[in-house]
C-alpha cells in the first residue's frame, strides 16, 4: 500500500520542530508500524536525507522503548505498543500523523525520541523493596494469597512506555506511579515500606513536572498493558492513609 | 583457503581459580580463600558495569549495597529496558518444592548434559547451588511469581528435563525479574552509590599496564566521546545473536563491548555455540526486522506436527489425524515435545527440508493446542498462555485457539562469549564478564529457563564475591587521564566514527547487516558444513571491504545519530562473524547447538567427538582478518560422565 506520512521532525531539544510530509510506497500489511518507518528510513538514507529518529528495542511489546502518537492516539488505533501495531490496521492511501509523546515532563530529544528519565526518578523514590542481596528469607516462608499475587502481577505488567502520560490532557503520571505502588503495597514483602513508598513516589512525581489527575481516564485507555484505572484510586487511598499515619 | 583459516594453536588456557576437592564444597572453598575488602575501604573502589540486564542490573545493585562506588552504563534510555525483559518462560531453581526428585545434583547434571558436555563442571555446580538463593531474593523483592491457591509458588517443567523446577510469572518472567533488579538498582542510584549513564554506549576498553582500567563511551544524545576510569570493569552487555540480523534479540542488542574487549586482549570462547530456538514466529517477508519468540513453555501443552505428505497445502483442520506426523513424539517418545532446543530445532529443519513444512515458503511447523483445549478447557489454556496467544494473533492475524500456531526456529541465544575463569574474570586482569556476555555455564547448548538463572546468579551472588579478591589484591592507583593508552583508545574510537561518516557510499548500514545475517544463517546456522563455512569465510572479508567502500551514514557524530550507532555495531559483526565461522570450521564434531553435517550418527543425530574436542576453544585476537591464535581449555568430567545424549 501507499501512504502519506506527516512526521514531527525536530533536530534537537533546543530547536523548533515541524511536521514534514513523506510519501511511502510498497508497504505490506504484515509490516509492523516500526518496520514501515524502517522502510521510510532506508529510502531517506539513500536519498541523502536524515532518517527519522525513534526509540525502539525489543519490538515485542515488552521493553517499553517505543512509543509515538499516531493520528492523535498514543501507540495508535490498537491497544498495543507501536512495535506491535501492524499495517493491516491502515488502508491504502491513508494519511498518518506521527508525533512524539507530548508532555512537559518528557522533553523531546530528537524527532520522535523523548526523555522519559523522570519515570526512573519516580521509581528511585520508593518503587522497590529494600532487601539487600543475600538478606532474603526462604521463598516459602511467607505464603502470598493467590489473589494478592495476581493483583500485584496485573499492576507489575507496566512497561514504563509513557503512553499514559502522553494520552493525559494534563500530562499526569498517576497511572504509572500507582501501578508500582499497588504492585508492591498489596504484597506482604512490600508492607514495611507501604507508607514511605507512596509518599515518596507521589512527591517525586510532582517534582518531575507531571500534571495532576482530573479523572479523565485516557491513561488507562491508552495503556498497552491494560493497567486498570482503579490503580489511581487505590494509590489515592494509600496516600491518604499514609499521610494520616505519618502525622 | 584464506589466510584467516591458518590459525595457530597456542598455549592452553587454564582456569587457575577453580578450587579442587569435592564439587559441592568448591564454591564455599573459593569464597573462603578469596580475599575480602574491608567495608570501610570499599567506597574507595570504583567498579564500572556495562549493561543493566539481569546480570548487570543485579551486579550493579549488589556491588553498591556492599559499599563500592559503581558507575554503570546502558545504551537504552532507561536501565529498565535491557533485553532480559523479553524472556518469557521462567527461571530454574533446584528447590524441589514438588518433591519430584529434584536436587542441586540433578540440576547440575541436567545442565551439563543439556550443554552436551562442553561446560565446566565447577561453574555449573555453583550455578545449581546458587539457584535456590535467587528465588528467595526475587520473592523478597516483590517479584510476583505465579502462585497456587495455597499461596505457595507454582512451577512448571521445561525442555530437556523431567522435573518441574521452573518458576514463572505468566509469560513475562524476564520482565518481572528484571524489574526487581532494576528497582534494586534504582534504590542505589537514588542513594548516590550508583552513577547511572543511560543512552551511553561503551565503544572501547582502556587497558593500562595490562589491567582493565576503564572504558571509552559515547553519549548517544550529544555524540560526545568520553572516558571513564575504574579499578575493575564488568561487562554485562549480553550476547551476540544479532550478528545474524534476524534474531529474537532486541534490535539494538550488540556485540561491540565484548568484541572491543576481545580486540584488547580478552579471549573469545566457543563463538560458534549459538542457540536456535525452536518456537519462533516464522518470518512474513523481506521487510522483517526481527523475529519474535513464543515461549517454549508452550511445548508443555502444544503438540508439534507437520503433514505426513510432502507439499500438503490443505488447511490444518482438513488434515485428518492419521495423515499428521507428530514427529517429536514419534522420534523421541520419552521426551516427546519437550526435547532440548537444539534437537527440536533441527527436527523442524529436517521436516521442512523434506518439503513437509507449512505456511509461506514451507518454513514452518504446527504447534497445536487443540488437544490441550479439549483436555484442560479453553479457560485453563488462556490462563496459562493467554498473553502469548494474544501476541501471536497480533503479529500473524491468526487465532491460535482456532488454528494451530506456525512456528520456526530462530537465533535466540549465544552460549559462546568472553572466556572467563571461575571468578568470571577474563584473560585481561580486572575485566569481568557476566551473564550471556561470558561463555561459562551452558556449554554447547543452554536449557530453557537457565539464562535468567545464570544472569542473576552471576550478578547477585557470584561476581560480588569473586571481584573482592581482585580488588583486594590490586591496590587502587589513579589512572592519569593523559596516559598514552587512554589517548590511543579514544583516538581509535573517534577515528572509526569519522571514517564511517566519511565513506558516503551508496548502501545503507542495514543492507550490509541483512546480507551478513543471511550468509551466517545459511552457512553457520542450524547445520554447518566444511564447504559452507569456507564459502562464508571467503565472502566475509569481501563484504567487509565493500562495507568500508560503500556504506552511507548520514548526519554527523555530534548528535543523536542512530545510523551511525548501527553502522558502528556492524563493523564489529563483520569481524565477529568471521571468528564464528572459523570456530565452527575447526570444530569438526557436532555438539549441542553446533551441528556439523560431517559428524552425525547413522540415524542423523549429532555425533560428538570427545577424544578430540572435549575443550573450550578460546581465541586470541591478532588483527582484523588475520588468523587468531587458539588456546584450548581442556574440560575434565569427574562427576557427570559424557555419554551420547539420548532423549529417545
Amino acid at each position: 500500500m501507499k501512504l502519506t506520512l506527516r512526521i514531527w521532525r525536530q533536530r534537537d531539544a533546543d530547536s523548533a520542530g515541524a511536521m514534514t510530509t513523506y510519501e511511502v510506497d510498497g508497504i505490506s500489511e504484515d509490516m509492523s508500524f516500526l518496520e514501515m518507518l524502517d522502510h521510510l528510513n532506508e529510502e531517506l538514507i539513500l536519498a541523502g536525507d536524515e532518517p527519522v529518529a525513534f526509540d525502539h528495542d525489543c519490538r515485542e511489546g515488552i521493553c517499553g522503548a517505543c512509543g509515538m502518537v499516531i493520528n492523535g492516539q498514543a501507540h495508535g488505533p490498537e491497544r498495543t505498543t507501536t512495535c506491535q501495531l501492524h499495517m493491516r490496521h491502515f488502508r491504502d492511501g491513508d494519511v498518518i500523523d506521527v508525533e512524539p509523546w507530548r508532555a512537559a515532563a518528557f522533553p523531546v530529544v530528537k524527532d520522535l525520541v523523548v526523555d522519559r528519565s523522570a519515570f526512573d526518578r519516580i521509581i528511585g523514590a520508593g518503587g522497590y523493596v529494600s532487601v539487600p542481596t543475600g538478606a532474603a528469607p526462604e521463598a516459602h516462608a511467607t505464603p502470598v494469597p493467590k489473589e494478592a499475587a495476581d493483583l500485584a502481577f496485573e499492576h507489575a505488567e507496566c512497561i514504563g512506555c509513557g503512553a499514559c502520560v502522553a494520552a493525559c490532557p494534563n500530562g499526569s503520571a498517576m497511572l504509572f506511579t500507582s501501578a508500582k505502588v499497588v504492585h508492591l503495597n498489596v504484597l506482604p514483602q512490600g508492607a514495611p515500606e507501604r507508607e514511605s513508598r507512596v509518599l515518596g513516589m507521589v512527591s517525586a512525581m510532582d517534582e518531575q513536572g507531571f500534571g495532576g489527575c482530573t479523572n479523565t481516564g485516557e491513561c488507562a485507555v491508552a495503556c498497552p498493558k491494560g493497567i486498570p484505572l482503579s490503580a489511581i484510586g487505590t494509590m489515592n487511598r494509600e496516600y491518604l492513609r499514609a499521610s494520616v499515619k505519618r502525622r | 583457503m584464506t589466510e584467516y583459516t591458518r590459525y595457530r594453536t597456542g598455549d592452553p588456557v587454564a582456569d587457575t581459580k577453580a578450587p579442587d576437592g569435592p564439587i559441592a564444597e568448591r564454591w564455599d572453598r573459593r569464597r573462603f580463600e578469596a580475599k575480602l575488602v574491608n567495608p570501610a575501604n570499599r567506597r574507595k573502589h570504583t567498579v564500572i558495569v556495562v549493561g543493566t540486564g539481569l546480570a548487570g542490573g543485579s551486579a550493579g545493585a549488589t556491588l553498591a549495597e556492599q559499599g563500592y562506588r559503581v558507575v554503570q552504563f546502558c545504551y537504552q534510555d532507561s536501565p529498565r529496558r535491557a533485553h532480559s525483559i523479553a524472556a518469557q518462560g521462567g527461571i530454574n531453581a533446584a528447590k524441589n518444592y514438588r518433591n519430584d526428585g529434584d536436587s542441586i545434583q540433578r540440576l547440575f547434571y541436567d545442565t551439563v548434559k543439556g550443554g552436551d558436555f562442553r561446560a565446566r563442571e565447577s561453574n555449573v555446580h555453583r550455578l545449581a547451588q546458587v539457584s535456590v538463593e535467587i528465588i528467595d531474593q526475587c520473592v523478597a523483592q516483590g517479584v510476583p511469581f505465579a502462585r497456587e491457591y495455597g499461596g505457595l509458588l507454582d512451577t512448571r517443567s521445561f525442555g530437556g528435563v523431567q522435573v518441574s523446577r521452573t518458576f514463572y510469572a505468566r509469560g513475562q518472567t524476564g520482565q518481572q525479574l528484571l524489574l526487581g533488579a532494576y528497582q534494586a538498582l534504582s534504590r542505589q542510584i537514588a542513594a548516590g552509590t550508583v552513577e547511572m549513564h543511560p543512552r551511553t554506549e561503551m565503544l572501547d576498553l582502556i587497558v593500562v599496564d595490562g589491567r582493565a582500567r576503564g572504558i571509552v563511551a559515547r553519549d548517544l544524545v550529544t555524540g560526545a566521546v568520553g572516558t571513564y576510569f575504574a579499578d575493575a570493569v564488568v561487562l554485562a552487555s549480553g550476547g551476540y545473536g544479532n550478528v545474524f540480523h534476524l534474531s529474537t534479540n532486541a534490535k539494538n542488542s550488540n556485540a561491540t563491548a565484548v568484541w572491543r574487549a576481545h580486540r584488547r586482549g580478552a579471549y573469545f570462547a566457543n563463538p560458534c555455540f549459538t542457540q536456535i530456538h525452536p518456537t519462533c514466529i516464522p518470518r512474513s517477508g523481506d521487510h522483517q526486522s526481527k523475529l519474535t519468540l513464543m515461549s517454549e513453555s508452550l511445548r508443555n501443552d502444544g503438540r508439534i506436527w507437520v503433514p505426513k505428505a510432502k507439499g500438503d497445502t490443505r488447511a490444518p483442520a482438513d488434515i485428518p489425524e492419521d495423515e499428521r506426523d507428530y514427529y517429536l513424539e514419534r522420534i523421541y517418545p520419552s521426551f516427546g515435545n519437550l526435547v532440548p532446543r537444539d534437537i527440536a530445532s533441527r527436527a523442524a529443519k529436517n521436516v521442512c527440508d523434506e518439503g513437509r513444512g507449512v505456511g509461506p515458503g514451507g518454513q514452518g511447523v504446527y504447534l497445536d493446542f487443540a488437544d490441550a483445549i479439549r483436555r484442560m478447557g479453553r479457560a485453563a489454556v488462556e490462563a496459562k498462555y493467554g498473553n502469548l496467544f494474544e501476541m501471536y494473533e497480533r503479529i500473524t492475524a491468526e487465532d491460535p485457539y482456532e488454528v494451530p500456531m506456525r512456528i520456526y526456529p530462530a537465533i535466540h541465544y549465544t552460549m559462546g562469549g568472553l572466556w572467563v575463569d571461575y571468578d568470571l574474570q577474563t584473560t585481561i586482569p580486572g575485566l569481568f564478564a557476566i551473564g550471556e556476555a561470558n561463555f561459562s555455564d551452558h556449554g554447547a547448548n543452554r536449557l530453557g529457563a537457565s539464562a535468567l538463572m545464570q544472569g542473576l546468579a552471576d550478578g547477585y551472588f557470584v561476581l560480588p564475591s569473586t571481584i573482592n579478591d581482585y580488588l583486594a589484591r590490586h591496590p587502587h592507583d589513579e589512572v592519569p587521564a593523559g596516559h598514552p593508552a587512554v589517548a590511543e583508545a579514544v583516538a581509535e574510537v573517534t577515528g572509526r566514527l569519522e571514517r564511517l561518516l566519511a565513506v558516503d557510499g551508496d548502501r545503507t548500514p542495514d543492507s550490509f547487516h541483512r546480507e551478513l545475517g543471511e550468509l551466517l544463517w545459511d552457512e553457520c546456522g542450524m547445520a554447518r558444513s566444511d564447504a559452507g563455512l569456507r564459502k562464508a569465510l571467503g565472502r566475509i572479508p569481501e563484504l567487509r571491504a565493500e562495507f568500508w567502500r560503500r556504506v552511507k551514514v548520514p548526519g554527523s557524530g555530534e548528535e543523536l545519530n542512530q545510523s551511525l550507532e548501527k553502522a558502528n555495531r556492524i563493523v564489529d559483526y563483520l569481524e565477529l562473524a568471521e571468528l564464528m565461522c572459523l570456530d565452527a570450521l575447526h570444530r569438526t564434531e557436532s555438539c549441542g547447538g553446533h551441528f556439523r553435517e560431517e559428524s552425525q550418527t547413522p540415524d542423523g543425530e549429532a555425533a560428538r567427538r570427545d577424544e578430540e574436542f572435549a575443550y573450550a576453544a578460546a581465541w586470541e585476537f591478532t588483527g582484523t582478518g588475520t588468523a587468531p591464535v587458539l588456546h584450548k581449555e581442556d574440560l575434565r568430567f569427574e562427576y557427570v560422565h559424557p555419554t551420547q545424549r539420548s532423549y529417545a
